[in-house]
């Protein structure tokens, strides 16, 4: 506990930013996991590089972690920073411009050195030629402190005391922001539990940063930022990869099936891979493919087997698993495909956010190739949504795309831990064919594999080893009924449609588009999908603070859209919806509901701020309310 | 942990005969081409293989070899071209108890999917690999495949292919694949008897048909079919001889390379006697260099059959070693985590 003053504030906003060698997402990660348990609402945004280790010290090469918590609940990583601890001068280059005058900067002075001040192309010293005039700087000399608080681990070498000033940074940050120190202290003896060394050296800086927090004179009190008030229940922190990997996990026992996941390293979609490598004793196959393709194929082969299958991979992935998808549409098998969209075209920006993957998973195919498509809000929110995906996929028996991000695959909140008891019973999807007329189908022709149950259009799922359901089924068309291979025209017109009503039947099984409504006279509606939901919630929390009226509809269901969404559109004058695209959600709306939507699109690799939707959506009202068209060139 | 294949069958069925694996779909290959004589031999073959019916499974990729599942009456899976090893590796290892097949061509299997075939027999994916080579893209009318000879014309080729062909067995014994063999559309028992083996190996079997396209390669095989001069029948134990009288051998050369011999003049005891179960697969890959396309001495037979962990068990055994190990999943503490709190 601090002996200094301590002043209480409701919401602080954190970034650290190093070189990507110095450990910045593992000090955020810890200062996210100590701030969780205390009981604060948290969102996290860690933004790093796609080079390993681009050189050091150089602009390209920062990493940063930021995290944003309070006593109430949040939506979103922040804006803009109060606190900025700069373990250089390149990330103090690279981060400054989101800071707004007054924050606080806490600037390791050791590496502000001639050399690194050229490598971050700064021509005089930032801290003597005014540039950081109005900001609360705190120069300290981590890398010094950290070696001198090391002096007694002779077997260290000085590039490994060097290492442990990340903790410094963090112990710091935990004495600033009043920060219980225990569970660090314990978490690094258990990180390093065959070093018992290395655990003490860095146990020995992280307090080593708390106590220069604690005495020296620069700091002259700290901060407390109390519990936020969530719901009841046992909470934990949560990333969006972990979630979606949870929540397969938690299908496949909810429907009594085995999972097996085919996939291949790609950014940001891996750790998926990684994280359900680890849970076998759930009976969870994992197969890292040659490639995309054949990881998409292995899990198609499981799902005829009856697995429940799931790909995940990112949008460039997707490219490669594209005709392997339309055979899941053709052959009607139930297979999940998780898209962790990212900055694209091509392999475009593998560590940077985007939503610009919703066209390619509705339309990214030949042919007439119709795929639910739904799409997780929250890290916490992909839990849920992969479970979604796998009932829709089993209950209809068709290829569904799972859409996250960057954003939420690595971005962190807190989760209130479900209760296993109330999570979906998906026993009920999985009707596996044991005799023919099994889906309720005439069985007087012997078994017909593309018979269809008459309530969800499903054909049955005759999985090898059940004796008298043999059957072939393939990408050719398939007679409707038989499954035998036809080119009648009428047929594939048939099939076609039969495809598609499968797909729109859905509609009537997803909750129906609810307004999250403030004021009964908003004349304003924000439509939103997937990660956009914390910033664009966020936006209009700030709006209607300033007494603007506006509503706003956040779409998790893709395709097929709630069925009452196109007279939920219609009640308003005016529609905005913000997309980190250029307008696919928007086109889409615009062409089923003939709405005129407007968008506010921004392709940035980064999360929307607050700012910048609360000011579109502000226009956006008083558009509405006759005082001019807004100026903007995208929508 | 959740399991599948409660409706799989043990064993226990009845007797099949061929009518019971002959399907009832109309085939529709062109009149006198070879794959006709390679499905008849299937069809003959899977009632010996004591598998039960529902427990077999053909997976093909696209070209005219990969319409096959269409005419065994078993499960069947015609998916996209290239792609049938990928999408029966799942197969596979999601069920290792199911007999599966990947019916492919040359072009399926060595072009397109050429990346597949070789990490499916790498794995030992327990598959039985019936490749049908026509040195041809059939089914899009008469394009050279890569088996095709250099100079080939065809469509795409009219002054003659430049590619170098693969030879499949090679390319089979240089990803160590654990069984791996060549056979003849028309050889009826030498074709039965390496499908039968293959069919009982566990890990994946290849076997390399010679595949007769009378329409856009007739006679590509001529020169080894029936007991010509030329064909090499490779006999596990057995010096390898061949020509009209026995009159030719093949022996480990001077240098290193083996050499075509005359028995008489060297003797049988200076011949080489085949051994397919060496673990190494370098012998069994010189023997598939003495021809590179069927018109010189061209062995065909079993050139390799080794054991090495099936893919599929080792899978289930690192899943049956985390129950061991960590007791079955429980759902609610894998959510939970270690680091909660209550509000
Ligand atoms: C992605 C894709 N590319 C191309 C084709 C067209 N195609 C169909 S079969 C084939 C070649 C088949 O040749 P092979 O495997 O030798 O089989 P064969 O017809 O000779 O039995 C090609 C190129 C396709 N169906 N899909
Ligand atoms: S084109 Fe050739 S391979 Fe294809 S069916 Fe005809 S003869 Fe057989």
């Amino acid at each position: 506990m601090t002996t200094k003053p301590v002043e209480r504030v409701d919401t602080v906003t954190v970034r650290f930013a190093g070189d990507s060698g110095d450990g910045m997402q593992l000090a955020g990660t810890r200062f996210t996991s100590v701030t969780t348990a205390l009981g604060n609402d948290v969102a996290t945004l860690p933004d790093f590089p796609a080079e390993i280790r681009a050189p050091a010290g150089s602009l390209p090469g920062v990493s940063g972690f930021q995290l944003h918590f309070a006593d109430h609940d949040i939506l979103t990583p922040g804006d803009s920073p109060d606190v900025l601890v700069a373990m250089n001068p390149a990330a103090l280059k690279t981060n400054l411009g989101d800071l707004e005058r007054g924050a606080t900067l806490v600037l390791n002075t050791d590496a502000f050195t001639p050399q690194n001040l050229r490598k971050a192309r700064y021509e005089s010293d930032p801290r003597e030629d005014g540039t950081l005039d109005g900001f609360k700087v705190h120069e300290v000399s981590i890398t010094t402190l950290t070696i001198g608080a090391l002096e007694g681990y002779a077997e260290l070498g000085k590039k490994e005391k060097q290492r442990a000033k990340n903790m410094f940074a963090l112990g710091l940050m935990s004495w600033m922001f009043s920060r219980p120190t225990e569970p660090t202290r314990e978490w690094l003896r258990e990180k390093f539990g065959e070093q018992p060394r290395v655990a003490e050296a860095n146990i020995a800086a992280f307090d080593a940063g708390w106590a220069y927090g604690e005495t020296t004179e620069a700091f002259d009190h700290a901060y407390e930022v109390a519990a936020a008030e969530l719901p009841p229940g046992t909470y934990r922190q949560i990333t969006g990869n972990l979630a979606i990997s949870y929540g397969l996990v938690a299908a496949s026992q909810q429907a009594g099936l085995p999972l097996f996941l085919g996939g291949y390293p790609i950014t940001p979609a891996s750790d998926v891979l990684h994280e359900l490598s680890k849970h076998k004793n759930f009976g969870v196959r994992t197969f890292q493919g040659e490639d995309e393709i054949a990881s998409v194929g292995a899990a198609l082969g499981a799902a005829f087997s009856g697995h429940l299958a799931a790909t995940v991979t990112s949008g460039p992935g997707v490219a490669l698993k594209t005709e392997t998808i339309g055979l899941a549409v053709a052959v009607e098998l139930p297979l999940l495909v998780l898209n962790i969209q990212r900055g694209g075209p091509s392999t475009g920006l593998p560590t940077k956010t985007e939503q610009a993957d919703l066209l390619q998973a509705l339309h990214g195919r030949n042919g007439e190739s119709p795929v639910p498509v739904i799409a997780a809000s929250t890290p916490g929110d992909c839990f849920d949504v992969a479970i979604e995906g796998a009932r829709m996929a089993l209950t209809y028996r068709t290829p569904v795309f799972v859409l996250s991000d960057g954003y939420l695959a690595n971005g962190a909140e807190p989760w209130r831990v479900p209760d296993v008891a109330a999570l979906p019973d998906l026993r009920g999807a999985v009707r596996f064919a044991v005799a023919a007329g099994a889906n309720g189908e005439n069985a007087e022709h012997g078994f017909a594999p593309f018979d269809r149950d008459p309530d969800t259009l499903a054909r049955p799922w005759a999985i090898p080893g059940t004796p008298g359901l043999e059957h072939r089924i393939g990408g050719l068309e398939k007679a409707d009924g038989s499954g035998d291979i036809s080119y009648d025209p009428d047929n594939h017109h048939r099939m076609t449609e039969l495809r598609q009503a499968k797909v729109d039947r859905i509609a009537g099984d997803i909750p129906a588009a609810e307004v999250d409504r403030a004021d009964p006279g908003a004349r304003v509606l924000v439509v939103g999908w997937g990660s956009s939901y914390g910033p664009i919630a966020a936006a209009v929390r700030a709006c209607r603070a300033e007494g603007l009226a506006v509503d706003q509809l956040h779409l998790r269901h893709l395709n097929p859209f709630p069925p009452n969404l196109g007279e939920v559109l219609r009640r308003y004058e005016r529609v905005l919806v913000p997309e980190m695209n250029m307008g696919q959600l928007r086109s889409l709306l615009r062409a089923r509901f003939l709405v005129d939507a407007r968008g506010y699109n921004r392709v940035a690799g980064l999360p929307f701020g607050t700012g910048e939707l609360r000011d579109a959506i502000a226009d956006e009202v008083a558009a509405a309310e006759g005082r001019g068209e807004p100026e903007r060139s995208l929508s | 942990m959740p399991q599948v294949g409660d409706g799989a069958s043990n064993g226990d069925a009845r007797e099949l005969t061929k009518k019971d694996v002959t399907s009832d779909q109309e085939v529709r290959w062109c009149p006198g081409c070879g794959d006709y004589a390679i499905l008849a031999n299937v069809q003959s073959v899977l009632p010996k293989l004591g598998v039960p019916r529902e427990n077999f499974v053909f997976v093909s990729g696209i070209g005219c070899a990969a319409r096959f599942p269409y005419y065994v009456e078993t499960y069947g899976f015609h998916s996209i071209h290239g792609r049938a090893p990928a999408i029966a590796t799942g197969i596979s290892t999601a069920r290792p108890e199911l007999s599966v097949f990947v019916v492919t061509g040359d072009g399926d299997a060595l072009s397109i999917g050429g990346n597949h075939l070789l990490h499916a027999m790498r794995r030992n994916v327990d598959l039985t690999v019936l490749m049908f080579n026509n040195q041809i893209y059939g089914l899009t009318k008469g394009q050279y495949s890569p088996t095709s000879e250099v100079g080939k014309v065809t469509k795409s080729t009219p002054v003659g292919s430049l590619d170098h062909p693969y030879n499949p067995v090679s390319l089979a014994l240089g990803a160590e694949a654990t069984f791996v063999a060549r056979s003849v559309d028309n050889e009826r028992q030498h074709l039965a008897d390496l499908i039968e083996r293959a069919a009982q190996h566990r890990g994946t079997s290849f076997i390399e048909i010679y595949q007769n396209c009378n329409i856009f390669n007739d006679g590509a095989f001529d020169g080894v079919r029936g007991n010509k001069p030329n064909q090499i029948r490779l006999e596990h134990g057995t010096p390898i001889r061949f020509g009209a009288e026995g009159e030719h051998g093949v022996a480990m050369g001077a240098n290193g390379e083996l050499e075509v011999v005359d028995v008489a003049e060297v003797g049988e005891e200076a011949l080489l006697v085949h051994d397919a179960h060496r673990d190494d697969p370098g012998l069994a890959f010189m023997l598939s260099r003495l021809a590179h396309t069927p018109h010189g001495p061209t062995p065909i037979g079993l050139f390799r059959q080794t054991e090495r962990p099936v893919y599929g068990d080792e899978v289930a055994a690192q899943l049956d070693d985390a129950v061991a190990r960590k007791g079955p999943g429980d759902l609610q503490a894998l959510l939970r985590g270690r680091d909660t709190w209550t509000v």
